[in-house]
């Protein structure tokens, strides 16, 4: 695996992960999608569904509702409306 | 001369006084450490919706740019927000908005410009209503804000822009600085204004993708970034107040025990003369016989 995705899932009322993961997988309005480390620039809108962080051997599940994921060279940013983590 | 049972009953009162603004002080501690955190809480969110905007401003130009973000092109008609809180004692928290929003507003009127009011918060409403009565189109309570009570302000504030009635959306508030100072603030909404470099990423030579298109993010984004900017100037507003209301609070009730002490020696000082007086008059009347 070549390097770690930096993530944060930030929700207008606080931010709810930030930190280095393998992988990450969001619901864009347009097809679900899936970011490792160092994926090329992009931007969508996101439609309700889950977002899936995979670190380690470890899941992680958030229900978000809306809202926008921004792919940098510097990470991962999902400025979600709403979010909550899912007990796994 | 007041008399001792006078006295008396005005320490009390002072007292039951002093009761009531150390409770509404140890209120106002205990909900401004929570609105502080929401504060902070916010402000991740509303600053990469800053710098992501930022980036896709840098990238749509011309005609096809939605018209939240550049403007209408004309700078006539001007909807001023203003932001209070629902409640008073606090010193001069809403004062100095309020002072700050009608500066404004009479500078623009003086140019001759159309301007709408928006208020927010009651102490807004009752202090600019009778000046300006006729300007305020929209008035909502402050509450406890979250993005359910920012939403319909937000909605206000598009709908009026997209029948044409505004050209230029500027929002005051009271920056949240720290617990001893607030800043009231204006920010311009409409046209949004972007940051100037530091936010943009470099891309490393990459080209951005965008799923839709980058016109349809921003239409998204653009009205949803009102909406937070709404509900940050009504964060930031309600930790200062509390932190305003506790500074307040607090001044009064020292006021109140320094009262209370001078009362008391004074008190204390007119019993004792009156017992002396009647001593004096008990021991002339002795020796009289």
């Amino acid at each position: 695996m070549a390097g770690k995705l930096h993530f944060s899932l930030v929700s207008p009322e606080r931010e709810l992960f930030s930190g280095d993961v393998d992988q990450v997988d969001a619901p864009g309005t347009e097809g679900d999608f899936g970011v490792l480390a160092n994926h090329a620039p992009f931007m969508t809108t996101l439609k309700v569904g889950q977002v899936k962080v995979y670190s380690g051997g470890a899941v992680k599940v958030f229900a978000i509702e809306g809202g926008f994921a921004d792919v940098t060279p510097e990470g991962l940013t999902i400025l979600a409306e709403q979010a909550a983590e899912v007990a796994a | 001369m007041a008399s001792l049972k006078e006295m008396r009953n005005r320490i009390g009162s002072v007292k039951a006084t002093q009761k009531i603004t150390k409770a509404m002080q140890m209120v106002a501690a205990a909900k401004l450490r929570r609105s502080q955190d929401a504060a902070q809480n916010a402000r991740p969110y509303a600053e990469r919706m800053a710098s992501v905007i930022a980036n896709l401003a840098a990238g749509v130009s011309g005609d096809g740019a939605p018209k939240l973000l550049v403007g209408t092109g004309r700078n006539d008609r001007h909807l001023v927000v203003v932001t209070s809180s629902d409640r008073g004692m606090a010193g001069g928290f809403n004062t100095s908005i309020i002072r700050a929003a009608r500066e404004k507003i009479n500078e623009l009127i003086g140019q001759g410009k159309d301007v709408k009011i928006l208020v927010v918060g009651k102490k807004a409403r009752d202090q600019l209503k009778r000046q300006y009565g006729d300007n305020i189109v929209a008035f909502f309570e402050a509450g406890n804000p979250s993005m359910a009570g920012a939403q319909p302000v937000a909605d206000k504030i598009t709908e009026l822009f997209e029948a044409g009635e505004i050209d230029v959306v500027t929002l005051a508030f009271s920056r949240f600085k720290s617990v001893v100072t607030q800043t009231p603030t204006l920010t311009q909404l409409i046209p949004a204004q972007v940051q100037d470099g530091g936010a943009t990423i470099d891309l490393k030579g990459a080209a951005y993708e965008y799923e839709p298109g980058e016109e349809e993010i921003l239409e998204t984004l653009l009205p949803r970034n009102l909406t937070v900017q709404v509900l940050s100037a009504m964060l930031e507003n309600q930790a200062g107040f509390y932190a305003a209301q506790m500074t307040a609070m607090d001044n009064a009730t020292r006021n109140a025990g320094d009262m209370i002490a001078s009362m008391t020696l004074q008190y204390n000082r007119s019993r004792q003369a009156q017992i002396t007086k009647e001593l004096i008059e008990i021991i002339s009347g002795a020796e009289a016989l």
